[in-house]
């Protein structure tokens, strides 16, 4: 017997984080009071995407898409909506520019979904991630089946090569033909890994998927390993996503029990078994060579290469190393076709792309849309343009490794090759988006001060150069720059680029590099002026009083921390420059408007 | 098999080299050399200067030449306008971690960093100097840690452990705090390098592009031994010092400076100079005698392993406590000639011991532990040895002293500690000791001298020798080791026998800490390669050839050692003052 409704509630970090664990409990209480089990089945689903919005719930077949939700609207919701089938119209998502009139039922129609198509996000916010059955009930493990029992191994790494799929970690490296180096690679111990090292400051597309979706990832690795003849798969994921590795642990047994994973796979002559290991944070780990050095318990470094990884890996043996969200690709792709995939996105870069959007944006959330969806779609139609009316600036896409985009490239359709050419990168999909109050040079000072945190050490371009260049920012931010540290940002990138052994080395600049680019005049306006526009950089900041406005009641003086401010209530007050310390206590207490600050 | 060749180019040059070598490797052979401070060819590439960047013709990307295979076809070019500047500006950054203290520095002259800027005619401070790390560790008082100094090359990680198994040094922390230290250093644990594994055998130093690690210096200390009038001074040199010196003093590598080496000591201020090799020769009738115990009259356990390299001591001591009882007792030749100078040499010449200061010119930074490393190195009633010096110390005392050494006349080594046979001098280089000592069981086990004493099985660079010496009708198997991690498996096997009472795998194992032997030991000059090793040991083998006595059992010197003072080998009296014990050590002595 069917149940007559469904509600899904979001179990993602986000809305975990902000009470949907206690919603759940609330629906689950709620619903045993009214002795409604057997109509209503309540689902925990992995990340819906919009968590601006959070927590969220969502009931079918209404389709009634309730934000924001407190515990205590739970009541309500299962009063009205559940019993009366009214929906709660105050509790509904409504647009910016659409306040009070609360009619957005239909997923479909909120913008934040329109312009979305979802692959790798398919089942998130869709399943019970904790059960298998709901996987395949969505034709999960059929793409293994298929595999298993009508392709052979080589037509298996042809389907993913003609899909155009390309590495979704960062480097875009056409996944087929790594596939195929393994393959081709004879070896008597091969191994598959799954990279779920995700560590872009504000990067979460491979939590969510996990969360959301891990047997997707268990399928793909096992499809993996089946084309290029491995046996042993391991998932390198940091210890700092515990319920991503919960839910993980929770998928691998029941595969295990389902005959998915292990010996003699569906009954085939096929054994595969998946491992989880921990990672202790280290971004660098998520560089495939210390990625792999980590699991083998040394220390997290990377390694030259070539050799590559696909020909001598893991313990020196030949290893497919895909990221999270390229993994998701796979089970689609051998069930859909490789044609069917290759329509998908631009000419080099097919399918799909997640990106984690964040920063001064209305909407902020996962989303998933076809490679080539340009920078405007996604931050005014998806995203619902920029917080409070102000202005766009600037869209950081790549996170520490990559640049940030003007205003003047809105409309390029973004694929990898056309973040490159402007002087970004795809990375793992963080995309940080900056208005009118965001200084640039602080801005590239904080991806800075991220890479040099996270360098290894090991080379020194990078090393050093890392912490030399986030010491001139420091310089400049600080009001101390001089026009000769514009070259010397420009000649350390550049040997950063050019030298460094890895990844993270030959990337940490490219912020540097990319704002000098198209913001150099706000680089300048610090050294020469003294000014930065956004108001950002502290130690650049004038407070001065306008004795128009001076009342002169003291308080501003009284509450100088420093003793900056000076006179008496005849004369009026005025700040010294030299021993203001720009705290912004004299702005903050001034009932009269009489302080500024430029 | 005909080894594959393949062709490429380089700067334009077609160059034809056997396939498998490094960019780096390959462009030697068109005569370049790529600038480096990290690959050091004893070593795999660890690519972390970033200085040896070449590229591919029309190809934006740079790579590193020493961890990039050279492939057929490819069209590399190691400089240009661009490589140049990345290079220089890399090199800055270098400089820029590193401090400007050349002038008191014990590396300066020597140092390939130096070297490297005043190439580059980097004259001016780009960028703002971050110097981190400033303590100093001195604990093992042969090997000085300064971080400070360091360039993380890696180098010395590298050899500690993957050439000599130790894992005494690693790497600790991140970025711009990275550092190499012993695992829980001074800052995070508090360990110090002589609480941590390390055997000090000082490969670390010889490697080190940098004055970052340096031998515990002790040049001044013997100045004033030597000025003090009450001292006795009295100088010995190690086999390998001798074919190692010169490079110092600009002759080729290998000339055996032995007769040099004695006038430059008397005129330093010591008053006698004694040979090493002498020492070399007692141990090996002492240790043949032992031998040929436990072989022939089955008295003691087998295989008899070597103890005369005070590193390889230290290892087995913290490592393989299993292998305890397999031990020579011999102590190392220069603790014998220290103690017989306190002894016999002392009654001899009627000099109070009190008075004599053993000073030993050693290959090795691991002697200067040796010295104070159990009471029965005071066998004599004083310390045996003094101090300790490296070959480098004494390079730096000639020219303190200001002394033209190329041009010192010959001179001859103090009699009754000073003559020796060929079989001493080999002791210097890896496959010697078990040479010499074969040399002497072979004449105590059949009473008469091999008709051809080199023993080519044993020699050369190979990293584990094994083979069987004939006896006259008896077979003895033998095995030699070099560079500590060549020695678990050779320990191993002989470990699994005596687990399961097993006849053992061999009957006699020579073992050097220093891959080469001592003629590359952590306290020679700097720079050593493979090719350095072969012709510093030829200069080894030259010297024993031009004996007139090979055999160490033939010195009549040291016949007349026995006669007048310790009365046959393994005697009472050999035993107090040439023999000693070991014992189980923790690994980490926190």
């Amino acid at each position: 017997m069917p149940y007559k409704h469904y509600i899904l509630i979001c179990a993602g970090t986000a809305c975990e984080s902000s009470h949907a664990q206690e919603i759940h409990d609330n629906f689950i209480k709620e619903i045993k009071d009214r002795q409604l089990e057997s109509d209503v089945q309540v689902v925990k689903t992995g990340c819906f995407g919009f968590c601006e919005q959070g927590p969220i719930v969502k009931i079918l077949p209404d389709n009634a898409f309730y934000v924001k939700l407190k515990p205590e609207d739970v009541k309500e919701i299962v009063d009205e909506n559940i019993i009366k089938g009214r929906v709660v119209q105050r509790l509904l998502y409504s647009p910016k520019e659409d306040k009070g009139r609360h009619q957005m039922t239909d997923v479909a129609n909120i913008d934040f979904y329109q312009k979305q198509f979802r692959i790798v996000l398919r089942n998130c916010g869709i399943i019970d991630p904790e059960k298998i059955d709901e996987y395949i009930a969505r034709d999960g493990y059929k793409a293994l089946e298929k595999v298993l029992f009508e392709m052979s191994p080589t037509q298996v790494i042809d389907e993913v090569s003609r899909s155009g799929l390309r590495g979704r970690g960062g480097a875009g490296f056409p996944t087929g033909l790594k596939w195929s180096f393994t393959q081709k690679t004879s070896s008597d111990v091969k191994y598959i890994v799954c990279n779920a090292d995700e560590g872009d400051p504000g990067a979460y597309m491979d939590r969510s998927t996990l969360e959301g979706d891990p047997h997707s990832i268990l399928e793909a690795m096992t499809i993996a390993g089946y084309a290029v003849g491995a046996h042993k798969g391991y998932i390198y994921i940091r210890a700092e996503y515990p319920l991503a590795i919960e839910r993980l642990n929770i998928a691998i047994g029941q595969a295990r029990d389902y005959g998915l994973l292990g010996e003699k796979i569906l009954g085939s002559n096929f054994d595969f078994d998946i491992e989880i290991r921990l990672g202790a944070g280290a971004f660098v780990c998520g560089e495939e060579t210390a990625l792999l050095a980590s699991v083998e318990g040394e220390r997290g470094m990377p390694r030259p290469r070539p050799p590559f990884p696909a020909v001598k890996g893991l313990w020196g043996k030949p290893t497919v190393i895909n990221n999270v969200e390229t993994w998701a690709n796979i089970p689609v792709i051998i069930l859909k076709g490789a044609s069917w995939f290759a329509k998908i996105g631009t000419e080099r870069s097919k399918g799909t792309k997640v990106f984690a959007l964040t920063g001064k944006i209305n909407n902020s959330g996962l989303i998933e849309v076809p490679m080539g969806t340009t920078l405007r779609e996604i931050i005014f139609d998806i995203g619902g343009g920029i917080k409070d009316g102000k202005q766009f600036k600037a869209a950081q896409t790549g996170g520490p490794s990559g640049g940030v985009i003007p205003a003047e490239f809105l409309d390029t359709p973004i694929d990898y090759d056309n973040l490159t050419a402007i002087g970004s990168m795809m990375g793992s999909g963080g995309m940080i988006v900056m208005d009118e109050d965001d200084c640039i040079v602080d801005i590239t000072k904080f991806y800075l001060q991220f890479s040099v945190d996270e360098s290894c050490g090991k080379c020194a371009p990078c090393r050093i150069g890392g912490y030399q260049l986030l010491n001139l920012l420091e310089k400049i931010t600080s009001g101390r720059g001089e026009m000769a540290d514009l070259n010397k940002l420009f000649k350390i990138s550049q040997a950063m680029q050019k030298a460094s052994l890895c990844g993270l080395g030959q990337t940490a600049s490219n912020p540097v590099l990319s704002t000098m680019k198209y913001f150099g005049e706000e680089y300048q306006e610090h050294i020469q002026n003294n000014k930065c526009r956004a108001r950002k950089c502290a130690q650049l900041l004038k407070f001065e009083i306008l004795p128009e406005k001076c009342v002169k009641c003291g308080l501003c003086a009284k509450v100088c921390p420093v003793g900056a401010i000076s006179g008496d209530r005849e004369k009026g007050y005025v700040i010294d420059q030299a021993k203001c310390i720009r705290c912004g206590q004299c702005l903050e207490r001034c009932k009269f408007k009489a302080i500024t600050r430029g | 098999m005909q080894p594959k060749t393949i062709r490429a180019k380089i700067n334009g040059k077609n160059i034809r080299v056997p396939a498998g070598l490094s960019i780096l490797d390959a462009a030697k052979q068109a005569q370049i050399k790529i600038p480096t401070l990290c690959k050091h060819p004893d070593l795999p590439a660890t690519a972390a200067c970033g200085l040896c960047i070449v590229k591919i013709k029309d190809s934006k990307k740079l790579l590193r030449s020493c961890c990039t295979t050279l492939e057929e076809g490819m069209d590399i070019i190691t400089h240009d306008p661009e490589i140049v500047e990345v290079r220089k500006t890399v090199l800055e950054l270098i400089l820029s971690n590193h401090p400007n203290d050349c002038l008191q520095c014990g590396r300066s002259y020597y140092c390939e960093l130096q070297k490297l800027t005043a190439d580059f005619a980097i004259q001016e401070e780009l960028f703002e100097k971050i110097v981190k790390n400033k303590t100093k560790d001195t604990s093992t008082k042969s090997i000085v840690l300064e971080p400070a100094k360091c360039i993380r090359c890696g180098r010395c990680v590298e050899v500690c452990q993957q050439i000599q198994d130790v894992w005494a040094l690693g790497f600790l922390s991140r970025g711009i705090n990275m550092r190499i230290a012993p695992a829980g250093d001074l800052e995070t644990a508090n360990i110090n390098l002589a609480e941590s594994p390390c055997v000090r055998c000082g490969q670390c130093s010889a490697h080190c592009p940098t004055g970052a690690i340096f031998e515990y210096d002790q040049t001044e200390t013997t100045w004033a031994k030597l000025r003090d009038e009450n001292n006795y001074c009295v100088a010995q040199i190690a086999p390998a010092v001798r074919v190692a010196i010169g490079e110092s003093f600009g002759y080729p590598i290998g000339t055996n400076l032995t007769k040099k080496l004695y006038a430059v000591l008397r005129r330093l201020g010591f008053k006698a100079v004694f040979d090493t090799n002498f020492g070399a020769d007692v141990t090996i009738v002492e240790e043949a005698t032992e031998f040929v115990q436990r072989f022939a009259h089955k008295k003691g356990p087998l295989p008899l392993i070597t103890s005369c390299c005070p590193s390889w001591v230290d290892f087995m001591e913290k490592y393989i406590h299993g292998a305890i009882d397999l031990f020579s007792s011999c102590k190392s030749p220069h603790e014998m000639v220290g103690a017989l100078a306190k002894t016999y040499f002392a009654e001899k010449n009627k000099i109070d011991p009190k008075r004599i200061c053993v000073v030993s010119i050693m290959p090795c930074t691991s002697k200067k532990f040796e010295i104070i490393r159990s009471q029965e190195m005071f066998s004599s009633g004083q310390q045996d040895v003094d101090l300790s010096l490296t070959t480098r110390e004494l390079a730096r005392m000639i020219r303190q002293a200001g002394i033209d050494f190329k041009n010192l006349p010959d001179e001859e080594p103090d009699h009754i500690l000073g003559d020796y046979a060929g079989g001493g001098t080999i002791f210097g280089t890896t496959g010697g000791v078990m040479e010499a000592a074969l040399r002497t069981a072979y004449n105590m086990i059949t009473g008469e001298n091999l008709k051809n004493v080199e023993i080519d099985i044993v020699r050369g660079l190979q990293r584990v020798k094994e083979g069987t010496i004939d006896i006259k009708g008896t077979k003895v198997r033998v095995a030699v080791a070099h560079g500590l991690g060549n020695v678990r498996y050779l320990m191993n096997k002989v470990l699994e026998a005596k687990k399961n009472n097993q006849e053992p795998p061999y009957h006699f194992i020579e073992v050097m800490a220093c891959p080469g032997g001592c003629v590359a030991g952590g306290g020679q000059p700097y720079g050593v390669t493979d090719d350095l090793r072969i012709k510093r040991a030829q200069g080894l083998y030259e010297d024993d050839r031009d004996q007139k006595v090979r055999c160490c059992h033939d010195n009549p010197y040291i016949q007349k050692l026995y006669d007048e003072f310790l009365g046959k080998p393994l005697s009472e009296k050999s035993h107090h003052l040439l023999h000693t014990s070991y014992i189980a050590r923790k690994t980490y002595l926190k």
